[in-house]
């Protein structure tokens, strides 16, 4: 069942056209990673689905009282804003005691239900927006680059929770991740954008076809966009890699 | 007893005070106070305006307050008020409000008392005022509460909860105006983000919430008034000045107390 969905959609931001032909909807229980270069417009897409900017063309579509839980890529609260952990999940409307405490545990934070959020480290921080995020039991669970800024152990751990989450909750996910390798291995598709999209499907189609391949394959030698597709089959791609 | 002038002064130094200084935690936290001086200072063109048209000098300074406040808030939207456009904003306000005052109403009023505020000088009537909007804009926090606090943590956060981070935005806004119209007459035009961001700073040390920040910035300007007062009188010293200087000592204290026995 779909129960997220943007059709045609065009986004113009300050005179800059981010977003054009963007069509995409995310069903219960799968994950879907966008994945695109700096500035290729993943954010604004995000935030176009979640109602924080308007489209200029096309429409977003939401099931019947949707709930999303959203993790923004960067939250940056100012020093003089007292919020412990607790509060925070408050927000905007008062958590039950148990649902918190339970939203706490499965995330790991719930030992830091009295520290503030301005003390907490990466992934602390990381964990606790998530905790926030999965409190009204969302169907649809967006994060934006919720890794960032995370040591590869702690970004591993983090994508197992959201693993365990969409299992526990039978919830959509939709994420942007700059880190392919977990891309390719945790999502069931895999959305290419640069302004519009420029390939989806699942991991192995997307990894094999032209335009991701342009996208990740030159610059890096080819090093990231082969991870997961240098084993599977016969490209001609090894010749590419070692331009 | 509101025929006694030190009632009157303290119920409308406690009344502004006490709605400055609630509002001051989301001048705080959002980083504001540029925009409080702005807003503030464009207040005197209000006088001038409703001094040589015979309205009410709060009605005036409202109603400029409130263009002010929306001009920036429209800037701010495309992404364009930077430090100096504010900083062009706040001084050109005030020095066109100077030079209006001069030429609207020649030499009659005395431009200090607004200024510097001269509330040992308000009537009844200014008290009532002072209270109806220092009340009109605790309850709109208390309403708004929650809605504001996700807006100013992140907005696509707040969107994404079902809150529109713009019309909150608004909502601050218009009670930084409505703070504005009240506060002249207490403290003047030159000292009123004092009075918003000198609290809640120093409430900041000593809370561990946001509520908790907001009820301890109120005693802190509750008490500045208090003290304020008190302290002019005996000074001889003029009152908003004396309010500023009380707040101050207070926030030291608030600061550098807590490192001293926590340590």
């Amino acid at each position: 069942m779909t129960l997220l969905s943007g059709a045609d959609l065009a986004v113009r931001l300050n005179g800059n056209d981010i977003l054009r032909d963007v069509s995409l909807s995310i069903a219960a229980g799968e994950i879907v990673t966008l994945v695109g270069p700096n500035g290729s417009g993943k954010s604004t897409l995000l935030r176009t689905l979640i109602g924080a900017l308007t489209p200029s063309r096309g429409r977003v579509t939401r099931a019947r009282d949707l709930r999303i839980g959203y993790v923004p890529q960067k939250l940056a609260i100012d020093a003089t804003l007292p919020l412990t952990v607790r509060r925070f999940l408050d927000l905007p409307r008062p958590a039950a005691k148990a649902e918190a405490q339970a939203a706490m545990t499965r995330c790991g934070v719930a030992h830091l239900a009295k520290r503030q959020m301005a003390d907490l480290s990466g992934g602390q921080f990381q964990r606790a927006m998530l905790a926030r995020a999965i409190l009204n039991r969302p169907q649809v669970l967006i994060l934006d680059e919720p890794t960032q800024g995370l040591d590869q152990p702690g970004a591993a751990q983090f994508y197992q929770l959201i693993e365990q989450v969409r299992q526990d909750l039978g919830c959509g996910v939709l994420m942007v991740s700059h880190e392919l390798h977990v891309v390719m291995s945790a999502s069931d598709r895999v959305i290419c954008l640069n302004g519009h999209i420029c390939c989806e499907g699942t991991p192995e189609v997307v990894s094999a076809a032209p335009a991701y391949r342009e996208l990740f394959g030159t610059g890096t030698g080819g090093a990231l966009a082969l991870y997961r597709h240098d084993h599977d089959h016969h490209h001609h791609h090894h010749h590419e890699a070692a331009q | 007893m509101l025929d006694d002038f030190l009632v009157r002064a303290a119920l409308a130094s406690v009344g502004t005070a006490l709605a400055a200084s609630v509002l001051g935690c989301f001048v705080v936290w959002r980083r504001l106070a540029y925009f409080g001086d702005a807003t503030a200072h464009a207040s005197i063109l209000g006088v001038a305006l409703a001094l040589a048209f015979n309205l009410s000098v709060t009605l005036g300074v409202g109603a400029v307050a409130l263009v002010v406040a929306l001009t920036i808030h429209r800037l701010d939207d495309r992404r364009q008020s930077s430090d100096a456009i504010l900083g062009v904003l706040a001084h050109g306000a005030l020095a066109l409000g100077l030079v209006a005052v001069a030429l609207l109403s020649g030499a009659r009023i005395d431009l200090e008392s607004y200024l510097f505020g001269d509330v040992l000088f308000v009537s009844a009537r200014d008290v009532g005022v002072i209270w109806a909007g220092a009340g009109a804009v605790l309850a709109v926090l208390w309403w708004h509460w929650s809605p504001l606090l996700i807006a100013t943590l992140n907005p696509d956060l707040a969107s994404a909860s079902g809150v529109d981070p713009r019309r909150e935005k608004l909502v601050l806004t218009l009670l930084l105006a409505a703070v504005v119209a009240v506060a002249i007459k207490v403290v003047g035009a030159l000292l009123i983000t004092a009075l918003l961001v000198i609290p809640a700073a120093g409430a900041r040390h000593l809370a561990r919430s946001p509520e908790g920040m907001a009820l301890i910035a109120a005693g802190i300007g509750i008490a500045s008034a208090g003290l304020g007062i008190g302290g002019s009188l005996a000074l001889d010293t003029p009152t908003g000045p004396t309010i500023v200087c009380a707040a101050v000592a207070l926030f030291a204290l608030a600061t550098l107390v807590p490192r001293v026995v926590l340590r």
